[in-house]
Order: C-alpha cells, then sequence, then structure tokens
C-alpha cells in the first residue's frame, strides 16, 4: 500500500474527499449569508436552521408524497425560499430601519423556533434518506476509491457556486443587486423595486442553503441539530474570507473544508477547532479577512 | 459587499439615553435600597436555590449587557467566559480543595484571563463581525471542553463541594451560601453601576454612540473597549464561578452556545442598555425555565418566539418600558 508522511494514501485521499464535501457546504453556505448580508445587512442566523429544513423537506417529500432526489432538489429550495420570503416580508423587514444586531438576534429567535418544532415532531436520533439509484457505486481511481455521490456533491455546489457567481456578475439583475449592495436610495430612485429586490436576496439565499441540505441529506442522517453547529463554523469561514467577495467566499468555503479534511488525517483531536484556530490567525495577520477590504 | 461601507439605511442606536439629572440619582439609589430589602427579604418567601440561581444568571445578564448596553459590543460567546470559570471554579474546589472563596477567584481569574486574550481578537473588527468571532471563539471553548480530561466530557464536574468559607463557615446550609450569594450578587452591581456612571463609563459611551469622533476627540478607542471586555467577562466568569459552587456542579451547558443566546435573551427581555434591565430578565427567564421544564423541548420554542416577540414591537424590555413611564434612566 501507497504511504504520503506515513499515512495510507487511502485514508489522506478519504479524508480529503470528505473534507471537499464539507467545503462544498461550507461554501454554498458563506455564499448565501454573503449574499444576504450585502444586501439586507443582518447576519441570517438562521441559515443552518434552513440547511435543515431543505433536508427535511427532501426527507418529507420522498415519505409522505413518494417524490425521490431529484424533485427535492428541485423542490426543496424553491419551497424552503418561499417560507424565507415569507419570513422576510412578515418579520425581517420590519428591522430595516434598526441596528443590524437586531436582525441577528431575530433570526436566532427563528433558528430556535425552527430547530425546536423539528426536534420535537422528529427527535434528535436522526432519519436515513437513500443515495438516489443513479448515484450509488463509485469509481476505481488509482489512488482512491471514489463513491459517485460524493463526487456529485462536490461537482454540483461547485456549479452551483459558479453559476451564483456568474448572474451576479454577469446579469442585469445581478447588476441591480451590486448597485442596491453600493447604495440602495440611488438604486430606488432610478426606479428599481429595491423591497422587491431585498425579499428575491433573502430568498435565493435561504433556497441556496436548502439546496446544500438536499445535497447533505444522503450523506449526513437528517437531524434537527445537523445545522445548528455547522452554522457556527460557517460563521468562521464567513470572518475568515471577509464577505466582500463573492468568488472569495466561494474559494475560502472550499479551501477550509480541505484543510479541516488534513487536520482530521494528521491531528484528528484538532479537526473540530482547526477552523476556528485558522481564524484567530487570519484576524491576527489580516483582521479584514482574506478577500476582505481593510476598514 | 465591504463592511466597510457606511449603511445607506440610518442606524437607530441600541439604547437611547435619557438625560441624566440628580433626579435619578435618587431614584437609582431607591432602587438600590429596595434591591436590598428585596435579598433579605425574599428567602423567606421563595425557595432559596432558586433565588440563588437568578442572582447567578442577573450578574451574568448585568455584565453581559455592561458590554452590549454600554459599549455597542453584542458578544454572542459570553457562555465561554461563564462556563470556563465554572469548569475552574468546579475542578479547584473538588480537585484542588481550595475554599469557596479562592475557588470562585480561581475560576473568576480565568474568565478574565480568556476574556482578554479572545477580547484582543474580537475587537480587531466591529459589529455583526464582532458577534461572528466572539461566537466562533466560544465554539471553539465548547469544543475543548469537551475533550479534554479535566472537564469531565460529557459528565462535567460533578460533586462540587461546598466547603467552608475562609475555611471557617460551613456553606452547607442553603440559607448561609445564599449570603455569601447575594453578597457577589449586590457588590457586582454595585462595581457595575460605578463603572457605567465614571468618566471611564461615560468615554464609553461615546465610543458607542459614535467612535470616529471619539478617536478624533483622542481616545484610545480600542484600549477602553478591550478594557469594557475584560471587565465584562471577569463579571460573567464571577456569576460562573459562584453557579458551579451553588450547584455544585459544572457542565458542558455552561459552555453551550445556547448559554449565550440565554443571557442575551434576559437581558433583550430586561431592557437593553439598562442598569437594572438584566436583574427584571433574568427573574422572568429562570421562573418561566421554571414552569417550563417538564415540557422538555418547547422551551427552546418558547424561548424563540420571546425572542421575536421581544425584537419586532418590544425593543426596550421591561425596564426599559419603567423608565419611558418614569422619564428617568433607570
Amino acid at each position: 500500500m501507497t504511504t504520503i508522511f506515513g499515512i495510507p494514501s487511502q485514508a489522506l485521499f478519504g479524508q480529503l474527499l470528505l473534507g471537499l464535501i464539507n467545503g462544498s457546504f461550507y461554501a454554498m453556505l458563506s455564499l448565501g449569508l454573503a449574499i444576504i448580508f450585502g444586501l439586507l445587512n443582518i447576519i441570517n442566523f438562521a441559515h443552518g436552521a434552513f440547511y435543515m429544513v431543505g433536508a427535511f423537506v427532501a426527507w418529507m417529500l420522498l415519505n409522505y408524497t413518494g417524490l425521490g432526489y431529484w424533485w427535492a432538489l428541485v423542490l426543496a429550495p424553491v419551497i424552503v425560499g418561499g417560507l424565507g420570503i415569507l419570513i422576510e416580508r412578515g418579520l425581517i423587514a420590519r428591522l430595516y430601519k434598526l441596528d443590524h444586531l437586531y436582525g441577528l438576534l431575530l433570526t436566532f429567535g427563528l433558528a430556535l423556533i425552527i430547530q425546536g418544532l423539528f426536534r420535537n415532531y422528529y427527535g434528535v436520533s436522526g432519519l436515513p434518506y437513500a443515495i438516489p439509484a443513479e448515484l450509488t457505486g463509485g469509481q476505481r481511481l488509482p489512488f482512491m476509491f471514489l463513491p459517485n455521490y460524493r463526487g456529485w456533491i462536490v461537482v454540483f455546489s461547485l456549479v452551483i457556486c459558479l453559476a451564483t457567481w456568474l448572474v451576479i456578475e454577469k446579469t442585469k439583475l445581478g447588476a441591480y443587486l451590486r448597485a442596491a449592495t453600493e447604495n440602495p436610495t440611488l438604486v430606488q430612485a432610478f426606479g428599481v423595486n429595491v423591497p422587491l429586490l431585498l425579499t428575491l436576496t433573502y430568498g435565493f439565499g435561504v433556497a441556496l442553503a436548502a439546496l446544500a441540505g438536499v445535497l447533505a441529506a444522503p450523506v449526513y442522517s437528517v437531524n434537527p441539530n445537523m445545522g445548528a453547529d455547522l452554522i457556527i463554523v460557517v460563521f468562521a469561514v464567513v470572518v475568515i474570507g471577509g464577505m466582500g467577495s463573492i468568488l472569495g467566499s466561494i474559494i475560502t468555503g472550499f479551501s477550509l473544508g480541505l484543510v479541516e479534511g488534513l487536520t482530521k488525517v494528521f491531528y484528528p483531536e484538532a479537526s473540530a477547532t482547526a477552523i476556528f484556530v485558522i481564524m484567530v490567525l487570519v484576524l491576527l495577520v489580516k483582521p479584514a479577512g482574506l478577500f476582505g477590504k481593510p476598514a | 459587499m465591504a463592511d466597510t461601507l457606511a449603511p445607506a439605511i440610518e442606524a437607530a442606536p441600541i439604547a437611547p439615553t435619557l438625560p441624566e439629572s440628580k433626579d435619578a440619582r435618587a431614584l437609582h439609589r431607591m432602587v438600590f435600597v429596595g434591591i436590598a430589602v428585596a435579598l433579605v427579604v425574599l428567602p423567606f418567601v421563595l425557595y432559596p436555590v432558586f433565588l440563588m440561581k437568578v442572582l447567578c444568571f442577573a450578574l451574568f445578564a448585568l455584565a453581559f449587557n455592561l458590554l452590549l448596553g454600554y459599549g455597542g459590543l453584542l458578544s454572542f460567546g459570553h457562555a465561554a467566559y461563564f462556563g470556563m470559570a465554572s469548569y475552574l471554579s468546579a475542578y479547584s474546589a473538588k480537585i484542588w480543595g481550595l475554599t469557596p472563596e479562592l475557588a470562585i477567584l480561581c475560576g473568576t481569574a480565568t474568565a478574565g484571563v480568556l476574556g482578554f486574550v479572545f477580547g484582543s481578537l474580537a475587537i480587531r473588527r466591529q459589529g455583526i463581525y464582532f458577534a461572528m468571532i466572539t461566537l466562533a471563539l466560544a465554539q471553539m471553548v465548547f469544543f475543548f471542553a469537551l475533550q479534554s480530561k479535566f472537564t469531565g466530557g460529557e459528565d462535567g464536574i460533578q460533586a462540587v463541594p461546598r466547603g467552608h468559607l475562609f475555611g471557617l463557615v460551613s456553606l452547607a446550609d442553603d440559607r448561609v451560601l445564599y449570603v455569601l450569594v447575594a453578597s457577589i450578587f449586590f457588590g457586582g452591581l454595585l462595581l457595575i453601576y460605578r463603572i457605567i456612571h465614571s468618566p471611564f463609563g461615560q468615554v464609553l459611551k461615546a465610543i458607542r454612540d459614535n467612535e470616529p469622533r471619539a478617536i478624533s476627540l483622542g481616545y484610545r478607542t480600542h484600549h477602553y473597549k478591550l478594557a469594557l471586555f475584560v471587565l465584562s467577562t471577569t463579571l460573567a466568569g464571577l456569576a460562573g464561578a459562584t453557579k458551579a459552587i451553588v450547584f455544585q456542579l459544572a457542565s458542558l451547558t455552561d459552555v453551550h452556545w445556547s448559554m449565550s443566546g440565554e443571557v442575551v435573551l434576559i437581558t433583550l427581555v430586561g431592557g437593553l442598555g439598562t442598569v437594572f434591565g438584566p436583574i427584571a430578565g433574568a427573574l422572568v427567564i429562570v421562573t418561566m425555565e421554571n414552569y417550563l421544564a417538564p415540557f422538555g423541548a418547547w422551551v427552546t420554542i418558547i424561548q424563540g418566539v420571546v425572542f421575536v416577540v421581544c425584537v419586532l414591537v418590544f425593543r426596550e424590555g421591561i425596564v426599559g418600558m419603567i423608565a419611558r413611564w418614569a422619564k428617568r434612566p433607570l
């Protein structure tokens, strides 16, 4: 068996792949957070909860209506995005004139409610969700065995992230979004419906979280707590990357997943805290974050 | 999407400052006398352990509110200081056999040192980032507590001896312990009141309301913020250390992020940026949790609902509302 730095290459690449998968979720979640923060100026604490709801909607679609994974991939983001839009219109929109911290507190409360409700009805043990038939099995690569579904997560989330980046950078809608991020009052004066843009942005960010949840459902069990701890790691990812750039949050997300995977191989005890330690180092060296503009 | 952009929508301050007057000072003196009387009378009416729980959480929330209400800094990781102080106090009382006052001091000092280290990192960013950094650092502490041996992992440190105060007075009796806890609480409250109304506190309020202006007036705002952060974490640690002696237990609950959320909730319900708000908040929330304990998971949901309702329609909190009626800051 081949070894690299005394570690069997199978184990090394296996952990790197796991890291890349986690990185996909970090990237999709931090991307959504960054877009929402850019325009709405709130940090969406409920992001982890929406990720969890996305996974649950996939499970419900399968078990209550018989709609499988591919339907869930489309329907879950739409349903959860719709829920997000209702929440933005009904609750968050009342806070735009207040200090940003109130947005954080409100969405924290929402996260508690959503997670509590799912814990009540589905318990904490986790529900199984099977890998879709088309993506079972795997490829035998020269250096490792690659399960198809895991490869799919990485490729699909990369495509989604890049597509989001393209929409924001290259389309007219994206131009409105960027302009409204810079100066909402002026953009509104030009006749763009900024409140609608805010609502849609929140819905889209939340839909991204739900999509990540559907992707995660077959790998991790569907569990009411799956988003709660993840969101704190994603916050650290956001602090490391800085929310200044869309591409920045994608790159930071994927690479931190890899770093976490590497830590699991070489120093497993530290794997839970690796990202937080990196955050401390980044704060010491470059307080504005890797891709942030200095204050 | 830089966080450096001035928000186009003007942000309302966290705590509106009502004009201070001699009148208000007299009112505050009356409130202090009222609290002192309540501290003496209540143990004859209510269960002392329940009261001590309220007092510990009230002190914790007072410390948190000192940072948020008077420094404008929202720390979402105050459980780290509360929890680590609780662990160190429990450990030093149980394993090293320290007397309770030394154990509490040991826990408090730990929280202060931790606060200094984390504070120096966190104050490098502002606003929403500050909240995220403190939360992430606290999560790091949580994982440390989960994995390291001295905390006992999932079991926590149980059966912590209450011991003898100064090696003389046994604290086994709840009523004796209550006197100690009530004194610590009242001392903490007086200290916080003094800090808020000192020249140092005035500078803090200036920084909270307009940091660039405070800088232009020659204040090293970073030093002030760090000093405030350390004061707040130390007092949070005092609350956590005391709690460990009262309940003879230090566990993962104390360092979990939900504890950080709880102290925010207590302060929000009582009134952000009011001196006495956190006490009212602690009374309400601890009572609520006591009565709701049989409903299990519903507690989280109800906490969430209280959060949402408070943020949407009741931002001034209980004491904030009373202060508005009285037209005096409380």
